[in-house]
């Protein structure tokens, strides 16, 4: 089953490094987002709780593109009888789009994160970089999960645009919790007390809880 | 199939929400800080418990329909759902009433358990365009139990995680759960509660035997129109 | 050996009838052809064939797996020619039926065999959505046959093809390829011509193949 994901992760990769339609926009949207930060709260730098808020929230509104798109390519082809007809368990198929969608974000998160270091943030990066990457690879994960099983809830609805955000965002507020609480102390001008700890797990305990609900309820949906 | 019970349930209903409101009247006393006002708790907080078991009841309805195949089990699902919804608007108008009365503004934030039936009920909002989007019963029936048992896996982590992100400088003014409660505000408060619970239960069959009905109907008219 | 039995198949579309009453056999390397107007039911029993569809009511086995519990068996001996191609348009032919071959463990070697049987060895390399109608069609039959399968499932396969392509396409996808077959068609003549057993469908009830069946 393992070859079966990896194929159609493979393929996946493959038709966005050739069209570039989400990872592009979805840095562009960040990008522009922070301008808008900028304009809307009049500030020329962010830092602290400021700061990790208009990082979540941005990339999670980022997110939201994504998710819409993942399953565009079969759209495109006529719909999903082409992973039906693969002889390839769904939940292999959930592994193989949960996991495009977390490159995507990490690769949107490589330009995203630096440009906001660059554009809004007062303190550096720099110290926070550890403790970042493993914030961001368990959030990763978590909106991976998540956004794979809302891209298939919505995949054949008509207003699929809409309800992806709709649904998306408020299963995401635990996360956008934990994370920006997480990132908080790391973005202060002055050292803070970091609770590292207690948000990395409330994340991870969502992570888990989201990777095993979906694919426990894959199995039922893209059927029939 | 579902109305047997339903006369002995709707009197039962009638008769402990009259005795809560009794109670709320009459017995239970006047808050020493918020006055009058602080009486709206008797139905705020029983319909917000009453809802999120309704939200938690639809999670567990829709996992039967999975497993079985049987569409009745979507249509409970489908009921309990959309009675806590209502139930839930409710919840955050007799909050901001509450909050507004005796503390001058229309919305807390710092009232964690209000904040996160806020997010749940954003969330639940989408179950209507979601199931109604969806044109093949079938489908539209297995798509609203995944989004129905997803939802409420959520609902406790939700609660969990706005919780703990709450800051501790803050005092929580709203949530009296029944630990902490005087005897007769606490005795009151069950008896509203029970009511609510009865109520919601009445309606459920209520609203399950109607649309039963209503679908036996539009099946003996199909078959009448192709025996034709 | 029975390739495949129905036996009073129902699909249902909600409260409407998609298929009733619907009984079959067909044996290995026979062929089916599927007739009837325009909704009579033919994609849909297709479909139902294929796996991607629940039977409501009736039995139905294929390929020796009873539907809908064991249609986890049917992908890798069904291969499938409907109408929309299943093929990404953004990949080029031979991308495209590298993924299936994946999909299904078959080598590389395969695909460029097909390409060559279908007479894509030229243009293997251009983006599907740079194909004209007939040459996707010639694509979309290499990957219906490109893993072996014991079961065709052909909706309308000669369609948008020139007579020198259907030619190509005969030995992989016709009579000649000796897999059982279920053929949809509305060359009446043609499709009764090259099968063994034949169902009409009108309003997704069996009927008697003849004018009637496209009133």
């Amino acid at each position: 089953m393992i070859a079966g994901a990896r194929a159609i992760l493979r393929k996946d990769l493959l038709i966005e490094l050739r069209t570039k339609e989400s990872v592009p926009a979805m840095v562009l949207f960040s990008v522009t987002v922070y301008v808008l930060f900028h304009f809307g709260l009049d500030r020329d730098s962010l830092d602290g709780e400021l700061a990790s808020g208009v990082l979540w929230v941005t990339l999670l509104l980022a997110a939201v593109i994504g998710v819409t798109r993942l399953f565009a390519a079969e759209r495109e082809q006529g719909g999903i009888d082409g992973l039906l007809l693969a002889p390839v368990d769904r939940t292999s198929l959930f592994v193989a789009k949960a996991a495009a969608l977390f490159v995507f974000l990490t690769a949107v998160e490589l330009v995203a994160v630096p440009a906001f270091a660059l554009l809004l943030l007062g303190p550096g990066l720099g110290g926070a970089l550890p403790e970042l990457f493993v914030i961001l690879a368990l959030a990763n994960l978590g909106v991976a999960a998540v956004g794979a099983l809302v891209a298939a809830l919505a995949a054949e609805t008509r207003a699929r645009e809409l309800i992806v955000p709709l649904l998306l965002l408020p299963l995401l507020v635990p996360l956008l919790i934990a994370c920006a609480q997480a990132t908080e102390p790391l973005l202060r001008q002055d050292a803070g007390p970091e609770e590292l700890g207690r948000w990395l797990s409330l994340l991870s305990l969502y992570d888990v809880v989201f990777v095993l609900l979906s694919i426990a309820v894959f199995d039922f949906l893209l059927e029939d | 199939m579902y109305s047997k019970s339903l006369v002995p349930l709707a009197v039962a209903s009638v008769v402990t929400i009259t005795t809560a409101l009794v109670l709320v009247f009459f017995y239970a006393p006047l808050d020493a800080d918020q006055g009058f006002v602080q009486k709206i708790f008797y139905i705020h907080v029983p319909m917000a418990i009453v809802a999120l078991c309704g939200f938690v009841a639809g999670g567990v309805f829709a996992i039967r329909h999975l497993r079985s195949g049987d569409r009745s089990w979507d249509m409970r699902s489908y009921v309990a759902i959309h009675m806590s919804i209502i139930l839930g608007l409710a919840v955050l108008i007799t909050g901001a009433i509450w909050a507004k009365a005796s503390w001058g503004h229309w919305w807390l934030w710092d009232e964690p358990v209000l904040v996160s039936f806020l997010v749940v009920f954003l969330l639940y909002c989408v179950y209507y365009p979601l199931r109604f989007s969806i044109e093949d019963p079938d489908r539209q029936a297995r798509y609203s139990s995944v989004f129905a048992i997803t939802a409420g896996a959520f609902v406790p982590l939700n609660f969990m995680a706005v919780r703990l992100a709450e800051k501790y400088t803050h005092p929580r003014v709203l949530s009296q759960t029944g630990g902490s409660l005087p005897g007769e505000m606490r005795l009151t408060f069950l008896v509203a509660l029970l009511g609510v619970g009865l109520l919601f239960v009445t309606l459920w069959k209520l609203e399950l035997t109607a649309k039963h009905a209503s679908m036996q109907l539009k099946r003996l008219r199909n078959r009448a129109r192709v025996a034709a | 050996m029975a390739a495949i039995e129905l036996e009073r198949l129902e699909r249902r579309y909600g409260e409407r009838v998609a298929l009733a009453d619907v009984s079959v056999r067909l044996d290995e390397g026979q062929t089916l052809a599927v007739l009837g107007g325009n909704g009579a039911g033919k994609t849909t029993l297709l479909r139902v064939l294929a796996g991607l569809l629940r039977p409501h009511a009736g039995r139905a086995r294929v390929l020796g797996a009873e539907l809908p519990a064991e249609r986890w068996k049917l992908p890798a001996q069904v291969g499938y020619l409907g109408h929309e191609p299943l093929l990404y348009r953004e990949l080029s032919g031979r991308e495209n039926l590298r993924y299936h071959a994946r999909l299904h463990g078959v080598g590389d070697e395969r695909v460029d065999e097909l390409l060559a049987a279908v007479g894509m060895a030229q243009r293997a390399d251009d983006p599907v959505r740079d194909l004209s109608k007939g040459l996707v069609q010639r694509l979309a039959a290499a990957r219906a046959v490109l893993h072996d399968p014991a079961l065709l499932l052909l909706d309308e396969p000669r369609a948008n093809l020139d007579p020198a392509a259907a030619e190509l396409l005969e030995p992989l996808i016709g009579r000649a390829s000796g897999r059982t077959r279920v053929l949809v068609s509305h060359d009446v003549e043609g499709a009764l011509g090259e099968s063994d057993v034949s169902i009409g469908l009108r309003d997704g009830r069996p009927a008697a193949v003849g004018r009637e069946l496209y009133r």
